[in-house]
């Protein structure tokens, strides 16, 4: 993926001015069908889902008292599973963008929900709601584009660090809500500050990020297995919720991968959105920056309709149960103007992000170049490359992808 | 490393205290749940349970009996925080309609009663997104969020000779009085009580077949007034009807053409009159509004010039505190940082400039202000 204004095809190109703003009015108005509508049955969907999803959570920790029986710890552990996946995506997400606000009711409210996640509900709320859903793709300003720790566009510059990005990328994953709260506190920028640099704004939140992470840990890690002690259950207890909390992270990691990294998703440069960027200007970068994986309504759900992700990024407070209704709209806006609606099943959308995560991890043109045959002498040049001198390694990657240029013409 | 010290010290400062087995019992428990308490919980399957606090009690509708075409009672079993009430008092009431919690004020019209539940009467009124829904569509089984009683406009003991004049739905406090007075095992005979009630016909009076037992029985001496055929009540009307009109005490309740009428008519007299007002006489303020600046969230909200800002601010989903919603009760009331407001009653300016007025800004009523030009609420 290369930004969009420096693709030989601009895939906006074809579009006037005209264009961006009718594609606004047309996305705004689809909103706002669903804003005058939203209602009784919405405000139904939401509290039953937290009603399920907190019987699920006490009832599958119950089971869990009596772990120690291999069936109870199978049951117990994949229904808490299921429970802190809802819990944070379909519940806290969604809630935590004031999708439910319109309800006015302070038990369901984005200024009074706090989640079971390692990120405070404030911290996220900043990185993700304000940064992410601004900036959405925007290289070097949304965060969410690999983290700020991996190369996610052949214009970063290449450097031997990125091999190892796939594993790199394996680990965020099963710790992914460490991750995420270590991106909240841009912990990384500020602990690379001396310690008397640091902002106060920081040491607050991440008092406030390592208290939450004692809380939460306390509870899955010590209070839980003591009350499964007198059943002999609070060392399976322990890995049953290790399980599902590791599960939980690899299953959003997917999802969230799967929502700006598969390969077809645009990446925008920052020097090239305007100052005062129209609302149909806006749209058209949300529109562009998405993906959606397609599936039953179960999977729907157990993505926090996060499988929407182009709905859920042009209209981020609009109910989550509502994504699916206005999904065809969408597409129709997508079709009339020539717009590329990325949409593909999980299994493929997991594949190619994670293809995108390796080809990058290699030098630009590395992987194009190589098949079964020069695998031997292709192994060889990233060996050189990778210990060359920065000039040396300069030439040889010009090279690679002038190879890789003349094969795709070819 | 430094950071890593704060947390056994965070540890050993919160178990330092002792605490009692009950309270032990709930930390362990507030634990197992985090980031939810116990509490949350307790609230979320036992919502009429002890010990939701005062200030979020809930209850259950019981049942919902029409009284008049448009008008029907209520109603509702509390939970246990319910504080209890005297007769005359209102209940502000917190109902979902159409999925939004929507919260108005209503007069209980019952005393104290055995079984512990409270009734509330509502006259559906046209255009009432509340009052429709309550006379109409609310059913028993469904849950409502009550603030405690609240309200001055309640009988003083000391007077036993007592004048009441109320208008359509104004007699819904009174008939928790006259209920209080005459469902007692031995009622009280030392009252003489005279009801002045004026509603539109006949069929439209409120508990007409209740009141008109009471004073077939003696117990009270009812003047009805039907508008619909005799016009609207005067004062020379009422002088007639209760010739010793000054030597009761009197208690009004109804539209505010009627109280306002009476209110002067007493003051002339200097008479004391205790009146009970459901909406405040408002201005049709035509000025322009403003944008509302949330500073906590940096949210941004337009506001009309005739709407309250507590209205508008709730209509785009802010959470804002709120009470009676008539300027009385001072429970919506937030600093206004920086700005300017109408109140909608008086007309009168109210003015936040930093750096000259108060510093944690200046308090304004959201419920009966309107913004005039940008305001910025520390909220």
């Amino acid at each position: 993926m290369t930004t969009v204004t420096h693709k030989p095809t601009n895939p906006t190109a074809h579009l006037s001015e005209d264009d961006i703003a009718e594609i606004g009015r047309r996305l705004d108005e689809i909103r706002q069908e669903v804003v005058d509508d939203r209602g009784e049955s919405d405000a139904a969907y939401i509290r039953g889902m937290v009603d399920l999803q907190r019987k699920l959570e006490l009832g599958s920790r119950a089971v869990l008292l009596f772990s120690a029986l291999p069936p109870a710890w199978l049951v117990g552990t994949a229904g808490l599973t299921v429970a802190k996946i809802l819990e944070n995506m379909e519940i806290g997400h969604n809630v935590m963008h004031g999708q439910w606000d319109w309800m006015r009711d302070p038990k369901i409210h984005s200024t009074t929900w706090e989640w079971d996640n390692a990120s405070t509900a404030a911290g996220w709320k900043h990185s993700h709601n304000e940064i992410h859903h601004t900036y959405t793709n925007i290289v070097g300003k949304d965060n969410d584009l690999g983290y700020g720790i991996m190369r996610v566009d052949e214009e970063q510059r290449w450097a031997p660090l990125y091999l190892a990005q796939p594993l790199w990328n394996l680990v965020n994953a099963c710790f992914f809500e460490y991750g995420i709260a270590a991106y909240d506190l841009e912990l990384g920028r500020n602990l690379a500050l001396p310690e008397d640099k640091r902002p106060e704004s920081f040491k607050k939140a991440l008092r406030a990020t390592l208290r939450k992470i004692r809380k939460q840990a306390t509870k899955d890690y010590v209070v839980h297995p003591l009350l499964s002690l007198p059943t002999g259950s609070a060392l399976p207890t322990l890995a049953a919720n290790f399980t599902a909390n590791l599960l939980r992270n690899l299953w959003s990691h997917s999802v969230i991968m799967c929502g700006h990294f598969p390969e077809g998703v645009e990446t925008f440069e920052r020097a090239a959105i305007p100052e005062k960027e129209t609302r149909g200007e806006w749209y058209v970068r949300q529109m562009l920056g998405s993906a959606n994986i397609s599936g039953s309504r179960a999977m729907h759900v157990m993505t926090g309709n996060l499988s929407h992700q182009i709905e859920h990024h042009l209209f981020p407070d609009l109910p989550s149960n509502r994504y699916a209704e206005v999904a065809p709209k969408v597409k129709q806006v997508f079709d009339d103007y020539g717009l590329t609606y990325l949409s593909r099943p999980l299994p493929q959308q997991v594949a190619s992000a994670w293809h995108k995560v390796i080809r990058l991890s290699l030098p630009n043109g590395w992987l194009a170049t190589t098949d079964a045959k020069n695998l031997p002498s292709q192994l060889r040049l990233l060996y050189t490359l990778a210990t060359a001198d920065r000039k040396t390694r300069k030439v040889i990657a010009l090279r690679l992808e002038e190879r890789a240029g003349e094969l795709a013409a070819a | 490393m430094k950071i890593m010290s704060t947390i056994p010290a965070a540890t050993l400062r919160a178990a330092a205290p002792r605490r009692s087995p009950r309270a032990l019992l709930r930390a362990v428990a507030d634990a197992a749940v985090s980031p939810l308490s116990l509490d949350d919980l307790l609230d979320h399957f036992h919502p009429l349970r002890g010990g939701t606090g005062v200030g979020r009690v809930r209850g259950r509708i019981v049942e919902v009996r029409p009284e008049t075409a448009d008008a029907a009672t209520v109603v509702i079993q509390p939970g246990r925080d319910w504080a209890g009430h005297l007769p005359g008092q209102y209940v502000r009431v917190g109902i979902e309609v159409d999925g939004v919690r929507l919260w108005r004020c209503y007069s209980l019209t019952h005393g104290p009663r055995r079984d512990g539940r409270i009734s509330i009467t509502v006259k559906a009124i046209p255009g009432g997104v509340v009052s429709n829904h309550l006379v109409r569509r609310a059913a028993a089984g469904q849950m409502v969020h009550l603030a405690q009683p609240e309200g001055e406009f309640v009988l003083d003991p000391a007077h036993r000779k007592l004048l009441l004049i109320t208008g359509g739905s104004g007699i819904t406090p009174v008939i928790g009085m006259l209920r209080n007075l005459y469902s007692k095992a031995a009622p009280d005979d030392r009252y003489d009580v005279v009801l002045v009630h004026s509603a539109l016909t006949h069929d439209d009076v409120i508990f007409g077949a209740e009141l008109r037992a009471h004073a077939a029985a003696g117990r009270l001496r009812l003047v009805e007034r039907h508008t619909d055929t005799d016009g609207l009540l005067t004062t020379a009307d009422l002088e007639a009807a209760v010739p010793d009109l000054d030597e009761r005490l009197a208690y009004a309740c109804g539209p505010a053409g009627l109280l306002d009428t009476l209110e002067a008519f007493y003051a002339d007299r200097r008479l004391d009159l205790f009146t009970e007002r459901f909406r405040p006489a408002l201005l049709d303020a035509d000025a322009a509004g403003g944008t509302l600046t949330f500073e906590r969230d940096g949210r941004q909200v337009e506001a009309a010039g005739s709407t309250p800002i507590l209205d508008a601010a709730e209509e785009a989903g802010v959470l804002m505190p709120s009470g009676c919603r008539m300027g009385i009760c001072m429970g919506c009331v937030l600093p206004m940082t920086k700005g300017t407001v109408r109140d909608l009653r008086t007309g009168e300016l109210t003015v936040a400039v930093p750096g000259e007025t108060d510093a944690g800004g200046v308090p304004i009523q959201t419920c009966v202000s309107a913004a005039a030009g940008p305001c910025h609420l520390d909220h």
